[in-house]
């Protein structure tokens, strides 16, 4: 208990506390129309997509600079999102399979690249293993900041435009009829994407970031029929995984910190799935007795 | 007074043509059903002259303007099965977006707008059903929730696509009710139309349609047997004085 209150008092673990709590709301909100749309492994193949991008920041500068870092990791992000879409429609492959090709290849490229990395040049300083389950006992107050400015900027963006949002993935050819710029707003939905996993990376790693982004609005489906309710109640899912995670990872010894953010996301859903208020398994039961 | 002039429409999907010769006028204060067999383009020419999808050729002019600037006064109501009726909202919230055009982007729906769609509701008859998720309305109370939206739009000239396909009875009498009221207020309609039994009793003017217009005009003068063989090909017989379709169409 002394150990749990010496780790809340320090000052850097409240940072990474603060970091991991918006991070973790910025995704449940944006995952929450992700979801709605449908493209929940569009946005896990990004994450995926994100590695080389990283790798070839370092491999290019040298350094291990996360702003570097992060403009690799949204290049090739992008590409791969890019890539998708196109397979889609210049070819009789279908999304899933199309996800599946895009997310290997460049997840074996920045795979091949990160050992190569870390046989090579003066690898073993250079951290980035950490980006590939995240560490968030390895991070210091300016990636704090980035993750904390990012996920406000898209907290803000979301809710700003929360009714075009949700016109827009409901019935999207209605909402071009009333003269909303429905495919802007897909655009920087992924864009939104884009932000959270790149900004996430380093404390959740590229290969789970993506399941804060559906882990989390999944579970708050079975509470709302709200999607304005789901969005914050996602948001707050998100954010306690964040927090309970990152706690876990910093109090355990060099846990890393992606997985048991995920762990929490996850029994946060197997709980809402049972006890939903909206959907959950038993309240259906009751109901229906 | 003319609410809706065509010229020279032409629409391709994949380098095979759709639509093509597109020209006609609709007057104002009709109520215009669009008929002809699967894939003779109705739901294209719908959403094309809408810009929805993109256009190989024609202008669409609304009251003697570009549609473009005119976007306020059209209404439309989609087909039921494109949008994803799971999708986390009530039924008062779908009524709220047909407000989306008037409230302007970031605002958010005020309490005379709620109000409002509130009456749109129980103009359709579905008040009670306001705070209830979606997914659990039948097909009709689904098709209602839409009229009220369109309702809520306040347009000048309506487009809907199918929208008797699956709902009951009353539904469908609560919907011509309506679409006879919105001529009256001088309102102009145009409705995508399956069943060729009602067309004489719902609609006033006629489009049939197969990739190019056939006729377009007054009911009585278009809805005619040689013009419904041009249309479907030859697959009509009379029983009694309606017409049905005796290959499928």
């Amino acid at each position: 208990m002394n150990e749990l209150l010496s780790l809340l008092t320090n000052p850097n673990t409240q940072w990474v506390l603060a970091g991991s709590s918006l991070l973790g709301f910025a995704s449940g909100l944006i995952g929450s129309f992700v979801l709605l749309k449908k493209q929940s492994l569009i946005g896990d193949a990004m994450a995926h997509a994100t590695l080389p991008g990283v790798c070839l920041a370092f491999l290019l500068f040298g350094v291990k600079s996360i702003p570097l870092f992060l403009i690799g990791a949204a290049t090739t992000g992008l590409i791969a999102t890019y890539c998708i879409q196109a397979i889609v429609k210049h070819s009789r492959i279908k999304t899933d399979a199309s996800i599946g090709v895009v997310l290997s290849v460049f997840f074996g490229l920045g795979i091949m690249l990160l050992t190569y990395i870390t046989k090579h040049a003066k690898g073993n300083q250079s951290g980035l293993e950490d980006f590939i389950f995240g560490q968030a006992a390895a991070m210091v107050k300016s990636d704090i900041q980035v993750i904390a400015v990012g996920s406000l900027l898209i907290i803000i963006l979301s809710s700003l435009f929360f009714k075009e949002f949700k016109i827009s993935i409901f019935d999207p050819n209605y909402a071009r009829g009333i003269g909303l710029p429905v495919s802007v707003f897909n655009l920087v939905l992924m864009a939104l994407v884009v932000g959270v996993v790149v900004v996430g990376i380093q404390m959740v790693g590229v290969v789970l970031i993506a399941a804060l982004l559906i882990t989390p609005p999944l579970a708050a489906r079975y509470w709302t029929d709200q999607l304005g309710r789901m969005g914050v109640i996602a948001g707050v899912f998100g954010a306690i995984s964040g927090v309970t995670g990152t706690l876990i990872s910093t109090a355990g010894e060099g846990l890393p910190t992606g997985p048991l953010i995920v762990l929490c996301a996850s029994l946060i859903f197997v709980l809402s799935l049972l006890f939903g208020a909206s959907k959950g398994i038993i309240v259906k039961a009751v109901r229906q007795t | 007074m003319k609410a809706i002039e065509i010229q020279n429409l032409a629409v391709t999907y994949e380098r095979q043509p759709v639509l093509e010769n597109v020209n006609f006028t609709i007057p104002e204060g009709t109520l215009t059903g669009i008929i002809g067999p699967n894939g003779a383009g109705k739901s294209t020419l719908i959403k094309s002259i809408l810009h929805l999808i993109p256009r190989l050729s024609g202008d669409i002019v609304v009251y003697g303007k570009p549609y473009k600037k005119q976007r306020n006064l059209i209404g439309y109501v989609p087909q039921r099965s494109e949008v994803d009726w799971d999708f986390p909202t009530n039924a008062l919230d779908v009524v709220l977006m047909g407000r989306y055009g008037h409230i302007g982007w970031i605002r958010r729906p005020n309490k005379k707008e709620i109000q409002f769609a509130y009456e749109c509701l129980e103009k359709v008859g579905m008040k009670e059903f306001a705070n209830r998720q979606i997914s659990q309305l039948s097909g009709g109370q689904q098709q209602r929730v839409f009229l009220a939206r369109a309702l809520a739009q306040d347009a000048q000239i309506y487009f809907m696509d199918e929208p008797f396909a699956g709902v009951d009875a009353a539904t469908e009498k609560a919907i011509m009710k309506l679409l006879q009221e919105w001529r009256e207020q001088g309102k102009t309609v145009l409705v995508v139309h399956h069943d060729l039994q009602t067309v004489k009793d719902y609609f006033d003017h006629c489009l049939l349609l197969n990739k190019t217009p056939v006729d377009y005009g007054p009911t009585e003068s278009v809805f005619t047997l040689d013009n419904l063989e041009r249309t479907y090909g030859g697959a009509i017989s009379f029983l009694g004085n309606s017409p049905i379709l005796t290959q499928g169409g």
